[in-house]
């Protein structure tokens, strides 16, 4: 008899351990990122790692290395950015087609394509933009190897996961909003418009917010058509050089100094990623306030 | 400006939607339908059979970069699903609302959120590096299973929260603790659920590429032991296109990964269709 309720009470504590994970493993992330990035924002200084524009951790000869990253800062937002700008319409209207203006034997069909496309391995999308769009881009000019390309290869990398979510969400407006404007003399378009979307805004932002979580964060895929140049681009059908496929590539040859820049490389690219999530959490809590 | 009639606006604004979803689709079509036309040809049973021989016209097949990939998964999936199963239960069950809760929750929904290469990062610095566990499974493995953990909690933790409240209040009314009530009672009922959320970290795991490049190394041998290094059928393509110029072994093992994952989602359907009849059904 006894036994059974130590057995409760012990499975409590375990269970609460497990709960605890989580945090702990944020918490050993942040605090080994910075750790190892102490000795390079000591060595290079803040400004110059954060606004030089030269990155050479093994230069030829005897010149001393150069570690600014405003090259891979400026990357990584105009990728994002590019992506986001092709990915938001595309995405919603196909979201919008989905939930509600599409026949529903369409959607059956699409759905599950959408599913898919959500699953697909980043490389897979790398290498088809690696052995279609680069080609394309090399004959209106340039290398092929281009922020052009990255910019289209993440477009699509991240348009099934704001169209799934985006989709959910609209799905998830009560009927009676819809009904609602309708009877009051709306047309459709001016229900979805006015009411719907509106409605849903919370869930489209936050599709919003993890797909440029993902385009942010993207490594793999960006390594196989970006270029990685380490020059300013000068337009789209140059080459970047953006913060994480940089890591990615770097890591496992790197020692000393260079290792630690990388690092520190990680430690702006999560402080990014904490903060876009923390305002993401916050905007929706007080979305589904309202 | 003339005032364009609502009618003229809904017919504009539906011609859009109709556009924009179908270049959409016509663009993700493209996708698969370039990698299954170019992948098949060289997709059979001798690719899939052979191991990696290497140089830089890509020799050999991908079996044992099949067996790494299925090793690191079933080691990730080992340690990471009682953590991640554990932490639903007490989110779900045992959780007071204060701010350790509040805490808790947070730290998981960032974690959420960092990307893969940061957590290849860590991987690198503590398992390969600190803990000297060198480029090998088992650091791919942890690292692989800290990325997976967020996600695992919120699929269990739906999956336990759609179980009816008569359940616990049957179970709790006849005597039964609080663990026996989740052990015998809730875990059963919500187990199709769980099961989802587990297939589906399998197939996050198939496609990550970053955390794992940093923290298994990428041997092409056989893997005799956690300590080996290995890679798995993301790794393989991408150094397929990074070192040789095997593109057409790269579109297979890319066609590859496109089947695993139509094989996941068929399996998640089915049973999240299951667990929904069963959760609906009264039975």
């Amino acid at each position: 008899m006894r036994k059974r309720y130590l057995i409760d009470r012990g499975s409590r504590g375990v269970l609460l351990v497990c709960a605890t994970v989580s945090v702990a493993v944020l918490l050993a992330i942040a605090v080994f990122i910075f750790k190892e990035s102490l000795s390079a924002f000591g060595e290079i200084g803040l400004l110059d790692f954060l606004l030089g524009t030269k990155w050479d951790p093994n230069p030829v000869g005897d010149a001393s290395p150069s570690y600014g990253i405003l090259v891979m800062i400026v990357g990584t937002v105009l990728v994002t950015m590019g992506a986001l700008i092709i990915a938001i319409p595309l995405g919603l209207g196909c979201a919008v087609l989905l939930a509600d203006v599409a026949p529903h034997r369409f959607r059956q069909l699409l759905r599950p394509a959408v599913e898919l496309l959500v699953g697909i391995p980043s490389v897979v999308y790398g290498l088809v933009g690696l052995v279609l769009i680069v080609p394309l881009i090399r004959q209106i000019g340039g290398p092929g190897l281009s922020l052009a390309a990255g910019i289209i290869v993440l477009a699509a990398m991240i348009m099934p996961t704001i169209v799934s979510i985006s989709e959910d969400s609209i799905k998830a407006v009560p009927r009676a909003y819809r009904e609602g404007a309708l009877a009051l003399g709306a047309t459709r378009w001016q229900a979805i418009w006015r009411v719907v979307l509106p409605a849903a805004r919370s869930g489209i932002a936050a599709s919003i917010v993890l797909g440029m979580g993902r385009a942010v964060g993207e490594a793999m895929a960006m390594v196989m058509v970006v270029g990685m140049a380490k020059a300013m681009p000068n337009s789209p059908l140059d080459p970047a050089r953006p913060m994480a496929p940089s890591i990615a590539l770097e890591t496992n040859y790197a020692s000393g100094t260079h290792l630690s820049a990388l690092f520190a490389i990680g430690v702006v690219l999560f402080l990014f990623i904490v903060i876009l999530n923390s305002v993401a959490i916050v905007v929706f809590k007080r979305g589904a306030r309202a | 400006m003339p005032r364009i009639s609502p009618g003229l606006t809904q017919k504009l604004a539906l011609a859009g939607i109709w556009g924009t979803g179908i270049v959409a689709m016509l663009i993700l079509l493209v996708i698969v339908a370039y990698v299954l036309v170019k992948g098949v040809a060289d997709l059979d049973w001798a690719l899939l059979s052979t191991a990696p021989r290497g140089g830089t016209s890509g020799e050999g097949g991908i079996s044992t970069v099949i067996a790494s990939t299925f090793y690191l998964i079933g080691l990730t999936m080992v340690i990471t699903v009682p953590l991640g199963v554990g932490a639903a239960i007490y989110l779900s069950e045992y959780a007071p609302d204060n701010r350790a809760t509040r805490l808790i929750r947070y730290g998981t929904e960032v974690l959420a959120g960092v990307p893969s290469i940061v957590f290849g990062l860590f991987g690198f610095a503590l398992f390969v590096t600190a803990l000297h566990f060198r480029f090998s499974i088992l650091s791919g493995a942890l690292t692989l299973a800290c990325l997976l953990l967020p996600t695992l909690i919120r699929t269990s933790e739906e999956a336990l929260r759609s179980v009816p409240h008569t359940h616990r209040e049957a179970a709790l009314a006849l005597g039964a603790t609080r663990w026996q009530t989740v052990w015998r009672v809730l875990l059963p009922a919500a187990m199709p659920g769980i099961v989802t959320g587990i297939i589906l970290s399998v197939g996050r795991a198939v496609g990550e590429t970053a955390c794992l490049f940093v923290t298994m190394g990428g041997s092409t041998a056989l893997p005799t032991s956690v300590f080996s290094g290995g890679r798995t059928l993301s790794m393989h393509l991408l150094y397929l296109v990074m070192d040789t110029n095997a593109f057409g072994k790269a579109l297979a093992t890319g066609l590859v990964l496109i089947i695993t994952i139509v094989a996941i989602n068929a399996a998640t359907n089915w049973l999240s269709q299951r667990f929904r009849a069963r959760m609906t059904g009264g039975a």
